[in-house]
């Protein structure tokens, strides 16, 4: 329990004390919601879709959570290449210990992150429509940070160096975001785009965000949460298989 | 093996091997080494000290042999093993991002060193290092050797049966070595601690440890105390021994191939 503390307390701290950082992530997301916000905004309107910004906070909410996450799980690279990594590796403790560590600290942070955006969200308009319905929205925020935690660290446990990295970004993170509907709705899309969303895990998040914040929705609560807590069962599995094969 | 074996040797390796793929970097090496022991692994660049560390220390797996240390199998007992032992490592292993006090409270709770004797411990390392004065500052502020002192004071905190050193003093000045050595030792003396380290330095293997294994391309070529090395040699200094042992072995090994003679090799023959 104590190593699970431990690993999970050393990224919050790495994490409040890059407040640059912080903040600089806040960059890309107020980009979005003002560009494509204000941007679509009267397209959307006009074609039926309602207020934009209503549609869109959850979404953009989401892609900081999806890619503050899978920083925080490749960081393990950073953490073998200045060979921290090894310090951890050879103590007597449990891999799965550490790995559920690792992926708590990073998605604390990722879902942190995400709040920061969702105050943000507020500033350019956003209006929940139920406050009482905070918890489950904080609940899919949580959750989605565990999944692509555990996604990053995954990947980490396979990738060599920070070389893989670009490629990473390009074919994993960016479909992952564009494919989930986080900016478009998904009703009425062409059938094999309707497969490809339904087949990114984040869309489930995003969409489970939506019931809980704008009371709008494809999936229903329940589809979306059983969804992403088994794909998120599935990540740290095979996350903990791949880090326990480590040889730092 | 026999009871008496196993009380009396924390490590034993038999017929070790590691490939990487066609290379072999370690090649069949057999040695034991007692409890209370200061053992040296002594040989150029390249040679497999780093490769057999990592596999008494579970961070690498053999490609055979066996391995018993403290009583446990790193392969089968990786727990087992891993809670006999602190390393320092080559090559740096601190967080830069955390505080000297951060990495050692990081260690010492990984080791489930108890709460109570936790801070004490921790100050009587830093202040032995003569880091307690910059306890609160980052270690990517700190110079190399300082960083040194700080991982071999954190390899110490939870009271390891057995200490890996792996170049632990290289870059540090002559006073540190000694320094850093003295109370090594000390502990060795009063703790029972085994002490396994790799050097590159002959005058530190003769000073420091009880029994020296010269190591190159894999294979261990002698093993004895600094002593013994001399006399079976017939050289004065252990390092005429060492250039007595691994020449023999270059000109067998390599009549064929000149250019694979060793930097370390050329560099002797240049000194005589
Ligand atoms: N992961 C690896 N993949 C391929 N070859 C490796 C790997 N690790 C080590 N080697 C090779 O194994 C040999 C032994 O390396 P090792 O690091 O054990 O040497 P060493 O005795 O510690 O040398 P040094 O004094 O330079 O630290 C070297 O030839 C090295 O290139
Ligand atoms: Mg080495």
């Amino acid at each position: 329990m104590s190593t699970v503390y431990i690993l999970w307390l050393r990224q919050i701290k790495k994490y409040f004390r890059s407040r640059s950082r912080i903040v600089g992530a806040l960059g890309q997301p107020l980009l979005f919601l003002v560009a494509f916000g204000f941007g679509f905004g009267s397209i959307f309107q006009r074609a039926g879709g309602g207020d934009y910004i209503q549609f869109l906070a959850p979404g953009i909410i989401m892609m900081s959570v999806l890619f503050t996450a899978v920083f925080s799980g490749i960081d393990l690279i950073w953490d073998r290449q200045f060979g921290f990594l090894k310090e951890t590796m050879v103590a007597p403790v449990s891999r799965l210990e550490i790995m559920i560590g690792k992926t708590l600290g990073g998605a604390t942070v990722a879902a942190f992150q995400g709040l920061l955006v969702f105050v943000l969200t507020l500033f350019v308009g956003f209006r929940p429509y139920n406050l009482l319905m905070l918890p489950v929205a904080v609940l899919f925020i949580f959750l989605v940070a565990i999944l692509f935690t555990s996604l990053g660290i995954a990947v980490a446990s396979k990738l060599e160096d920070m070389q893989g990295f670009q490629l990473i970004m390009n074919f994993l993170v960016m479909p992952i975001f564009f494919l989930s509907g986080a900016i478009f709705p998904l009703e009425g899309l062409p059938k094999a785009m309707e497969i490809i969303t339904n087949l990114d895990p984040l869309t489930y998040g995003i969409d489970g965000l939506r019931h809980s914040l704008i009371n709008t929705g494809k999936f229903g609560l329940a589809t979306d949460l059983v969804v992403i807590g088994s794909i998120t069962a599935v990540l740290l599995v095979i996350g903990s298989y791949f880090f326990e094969r480590i040889q730092a | 093996m026999g009871i008496n074996q196993d009380s009396s040797d924390i490590i034993v390796v038999s017929a070790l091997v590691k490939k990487f793929k066609a290379f072999t970097a370690v090649d069949n090496i057999s040695f034991e080494v007692k409890r209370g022991e200061i053992f040296a692994f002594l040989g150029p660049n390249g040679a497999g000290k780093t490769t057999t560390i990592s596999m008494l220390t579970t961070l690498l797996q053999p490609t055979s042999g066996n391995i018993t240390l403290n009583g446990s199998n790193p392969v089968q007992d990786k727990d087992g093993v891993r809670k006999s032992f602190g390393i320092v490592f080559q090559d740096p292993s601190l967080d830069d991002d955390m505080t000297a006090l951060e990495n050692m409270q990081y260690h010492a709770i990984l080791y489930k060193v108890p709460k109570d004797i936790r801070d004490k411990r921790i100050e009587e390392l830093l202040r032995f290092v003569e880091l307690w004065d910059r306890k609160k500052d980052m270690v990517k502020t700190f110079s190399g050797g300082m960083k040194r002192r700080l991982e071999v004071a954190r390899g110490l905190l939870h009271h390891p049966r057995i200490l890996f050193l792996d170049e632990p003093t290289l870059g540090l000045d002559p006073q540190t070595r000694n320094h850093i050595w003295n109370y090594i030792k000390d502990i060795n003396k009063k703790e029972n601690m085994t002490v396994f380290f790799t050097t590159h330095y002959m005058d530190e293997a003769e000073r420091v440890a009880d029994r020296i294994a010269i190591i190159d391309h894999g294979k261990i070529i002698s093993i004895g105390t600094p002593g013994d090395l001399k006399n079976q040699t017939k050289t004065n200094s252990l390092e005429e021994a060492f250039l007595a042992i691994t020449g023999n072995v270059i000109r067998e090994e390599e009549a064929s191939g000149v250019d694979q003679l060793r930097a370390m090799g050329r560099m002797w023959r240049r000194k005589r």
